[in-house]
């Protein structure tokens, strides 16, 4: 005779239900405790003089000026770099090379690639960008270093948005006598590129907060001017944070909190913009 | 047959056919076609010949191989892995398969019309104007877009919105639209593989009142499931089953006094 | 092709289209963008063995690889890479501690319990807690969690492995869960249904049922987390300390391999001399390490795959 011993079972489902959701919650809980110090922390350090400023010893006369636009000039060269390339990568992988030994092996190092650490990625920037090209510890060099780290993000983000593109269309425009560049460029990059914009906001985002690379490539933590030019010396956003949080006084924590404020809103900022052209991409082929 | 060869610029394989040979009036014609997915044959060894404005018909039970050989006369097979084609595809005499072929030149000549309508995702003018375009058209390209419309029967439909997305057409309308788009790239053969499985009855109405306009300047081949459709509207029919030809004829013949019994069990409905 | 008519001559019949140069050349540049992922490996590759290459030629790989004293910069000098790989794989234990199974546990929330609502709100906060730039959570550890716990026991020092490991655990939480969460999905709800038909409540359905057959799977995304986890520079670096040493207790100073090669990085060692070719060979371990992981994750992944597509 089987006795199922219900309420007891039961009873343990309904535990497990509460710990699980529970559990998952707690993530955005944690979440929430972290902006909320950070902004308790450095809500009183912001404002336009913190903007302005350039890091200082004297923490009251500090200010980030410098690795803001440094972090500016930093994205937009490794946008400059990594997009085309990325989507072109990603293009001829997915659009262009049949299944064989070569686009395996491709497949097999873009996906060890993604999991480097970003250290190995400073690395390989220090050695290669910095000393063998020559181009010294410049916006440059940093740009083409965090290019290679988030290019492989791009290539498969990439490929995952062609990939969604139903088939139905090619054999459309190749039935009309259309070559492979052609159909490409005037019907499936157009319907995949919300999936590549969203992307290429993804990897950018990341590239924005990296540091380690940075740092090995010898961006300068303590900069008091802002770059003029791809060759010059620069700093960043996280870098700065970095900086300020490694040392002991109180009053430096809470700069780098403001730092972090700051990163934040350049990240919510992308991110919005990269929502709201997508919505607008998607609307317009309704 | 005269074969000489002309010297232009880029193309070294022309072949000259000349006109008054043209007694054959054969446009299109496979011979002992064999084609293989990897290793299993669809399509078992067929000949047959399409001739010059004509509407020929293949039908046959499901996965008889109407449709890979139907997508052999255009090269799209060439996009599956793993399929092997032997045997001729001759269009005007020239194999489709020869070693000098270009498959896009071949898609310009032969078009094709789909099962499931499949315009872009773009305007109704960008989907029968972006074919042309592409291929070095410079004349008047409104004049080709209004035409193509017309010969499809859509342009009354549409004249006023060529602006509008195709999308929002319905779903015979943008079969017909997929039609002008086809026309639009002015083909010698179209290829359609049934082309009104996936619309109502009236749409089909309208698009087999088309074939019969469209067979005055064009060759047509259709597969289709539906018997009617073939009676109705082709001169010949070609009945395939399990990859291989069984019977090719004159369609009041094939459907009135089939000489094999195959066909015959097919036609009136014994099976399939 | 012809100019202004498309009509076929009918009398010249040309399938010979000329060759498309455009094409070609598109084809070709498109085709070098792949290639730079090649040459990016190769350059790894070859970069770390030439680099390292002139450390071992100093010091022996025996030595390097079980020695457990580590104090490359300072006389005496010793190279035993052991109490780095020990900081680190201190911060990955506590990690594991923490993210997995809180990972595996939101997974299993999200795709059996939440209704779609709840789970379009909360996948995209867990995003946003995997968007945040790592040297945020070093910073939380230093100026949040640390006091947090000296606030309890006297015993944790400023700089600790616990607090690192929490923030790194966090900072790989929505990874976890992420990956389980596809895991799961993907197995197909006829074996759910067949569990729930013999009378099983949902804790049994899960823990019996589903998770075991998803096992290889969530193996693989673990083992995908914790390569990260094992890669992570920033919140280390600042919150775990710079003091190598060999110990199990969570709540010292440490360092890990990748603290290491930030700290020399940040100081003055000359190239070319051996206490600085310390960090290619450091980073060779940490290479080969993690490439190990990531290999055994994807074959995980695809015994999972076979069994159910």
């Amino acid at each position: 005779m089987i006795s199922p011993d219900l309420s007891r079972r039961y009873f343990k489902a309904k535990l497990f239900r509460v710990f699980c959701m529970s559990v998952s919650w707690m993530g955005v809980l944690i979440l929430g405790v972290l902006l909320y110090h950070v902004c308790r922390e450095g809500l009183p350090w912001l404002d336009m003089q913190f903007l302005e400023d350039f890091p200082s010893r004297f923490p009251k006369k500090a200010g980030i000026n410098s690795a803001l636009f440094g972090t500016l000039w930093l994205i937009s060269f490794t946008a400059l770099f990594s997009v085309p390339i990325g989507i072109g990568a990603g293009v001829y992988l997915e659009e262009f090379e049949t299944k064989n030994a070569f686009s395996r092996f491709v497949d097999l190092n873009i996906s060890n690639l993604a999991g480097v650490p970003s250290i190995v990625y400073g690395m390989l920037g220090m050695v290669i960008f910095v000393r063998f090209f020559g181009l010294e510890e410049s916006v440059l060099a940093g740009a083409m270093t965090m290019s290679l780290l988030i290019l492989p993000v791009i290539i498969i983000s990439t490929r995952e948005a062609l990939r969604a593109v139903p088939g139905t269309i090619r054999q459309a425009a190749f039935a009309l006598g259309a070559t492979r560049w052609q159909t490409v460029y005037a019907h499936v990059l157009p319907q995949a590129f919300p999936g590549i914009l969203t992307g290429i906001i993804l990897a950018l985002s990341r590239a924005i907060g990296e540091t380690a690379p940075l740092i090995m490539i010898g961006a300068l933590t303590y900069v008091a001017f802002v770059p003029e030019g791809p060759m010059d010396e620069f700093t960043a956003l996280p870098i700065q944070i970095f900086n300020w949080a490694s040392r002991p006084q109180q009053e430096f924590h809470e700069l780098a909190a403001a730092g972090i404020l700051v990163l934040l809103a350049v990240l919510l900022l992308m991110n919005s913009i990269a929502v709201i052209i997508r919505h607008r991409l998607e609307n317009k082929n309704q | 047959m005269n074969v000489s060869t002309m010297n232009a610029n880029s193309i070294t394989d022309v072949i000259t056919e000349k006109k008054e040979e043209a007694k054959n009036n054969v446009v299109l014609e496979i011979k002992d076609l064999k084609i293989a997915y990897s290793g299993e044959l669809a399509v078992k060894g067929v000949s047959l010949s399409f001739l010059k404005n004509e509407i020929t018909a293949i039908i046959g039970p499901s996965g008889c191989g109407k449709s890979t050989m139907l997508r052999c006369l255009n090269r799209m097979n060439d996009f599956i892995l793993g399929c092997t084609v032997e045997g001729g595809v001759l269009y005007h005499g020239v194999d489709l398969y020869g070693q000098d072929v270009d498959p896009v030149e071949v898609r310009r000549k032969i078009g094709m019309v789909f099962q499931k309508p499949n315009p872009f995702p773009k305007s109704i003018f960008d989907n029968v104007a972006w074919g042309p375009l592409i291929n070095g058209f410079k004349g008047d390209i409104h004049a080709l877009v209004e035409k193509s419309l017309q010969s499809a029967a859509l342009w009354n439909e549409v004249k006023d919105r060529l602006g509008n997305s195709a999308m929002a057409l319905s779903g015979g309308q943008q079969q017909r639209l997929c039609i002008a788009r086809t026309l639009a790239m002015e083909p010698e053969v179209i290829l359609m593989d049934e082309p009104c499985s996936a619309l109502d009855p009236v749409s089909t109405a309208h698009i087999e009142d088309l074939m019969f306009e469209l067979k005055k300047d064009y060759t047509l081949v259709i597969v289709t499931h539906n018997m009617q459709q073939a009676s109705r509207a082709s001169r010949y029919t070609a009945f395939m089953e399990s990859g291989n030809l069984i019977e090719f004829g004159e369609t009041k013949n094939i459907f009135t006094n089939p000489k094999e019994k195959r066909t015959e069990d097919y036609v009136t409905g014994r099976f399939g | 092709m012809q100019s202004s008519e498309l009509i076929l001559d009918k009398s010249v019949i040309s399938l010979k289209g000329s060759k498309r140069w455009s094409e070609e050349i598109i084809k070709g540049i498109l085709f070098l963008c792949s290639l730079l992922s090649v040459l990016t490996t190769f350059a790894i590759v070859w970069i770390l063995v030439k680099e390292a290459g002139v450390f071992f030629q100093e010091v022996s790989a025996f030595d390097f690889l079980f020695g457990t004293r580590w104090a490359p910069l300072l006389e005496p000098r010793s190279f035993g890479v052991l109490p780095l790989v020990c900081g680190t794989l201190l911060i990955v234990v506590g990690t594991a501690l923490f993210a997995l199974p809180v990972g595996l546990a939101t997974a299993i929330y999200l795709s059996e319990y939440a209704p779609s609502k709840l789970r379009s709100i909360l996948k995209p906060l867990l995003e946003v807690l995997a968007g945040i730039p790592t040297v945020v959570y070093g910073y939380f550890a230093l100026t949040f969690v640390t006091p947090m716990m000296r606030l309890v026991s006297d015993e944790v020092q400023i700089f600790n492995a616990a607090s690192a490991s929490i923030v790194v655990g966090i900072m790989i939480l929505p990874m976890v869960a992420s990956l389980c969460d596809d895991t799961l999905r993907a197995v197909p709800d006829s074996l759910r249904q067949g569990a729930y038909a013999v009378g099983a409540t949902p804790l049994e359905v899960n823990i019996g049922v589903v998770v075991p057959s998803a096992l290889s799977g969530i193996m693989a995304s673990f083992v995908l987390a914790l390569s990260r986890a094992i890669g992570e520079t920033m919140a280390v670096t600042l919150a775990a300390g710079a003091t190598p040493k060999m110990t199990a207790d969570p709540f010292v100073a440490i360092q890990t391999m990748t603290a290491y090669i930030v700290q020399v990085s940040l100081g003055d060692a000359p190239a070319g001399e051996i206490g600085y070719q310390t960090i290619f060979a450091v980073s060779a371990l940490l290479f080969v390490i993690t490439l190990c992981m990531n290999i055994f994750s994807s074959k995980l992944l695809r015994r999972f795959r076979e069994v159910y597509e």
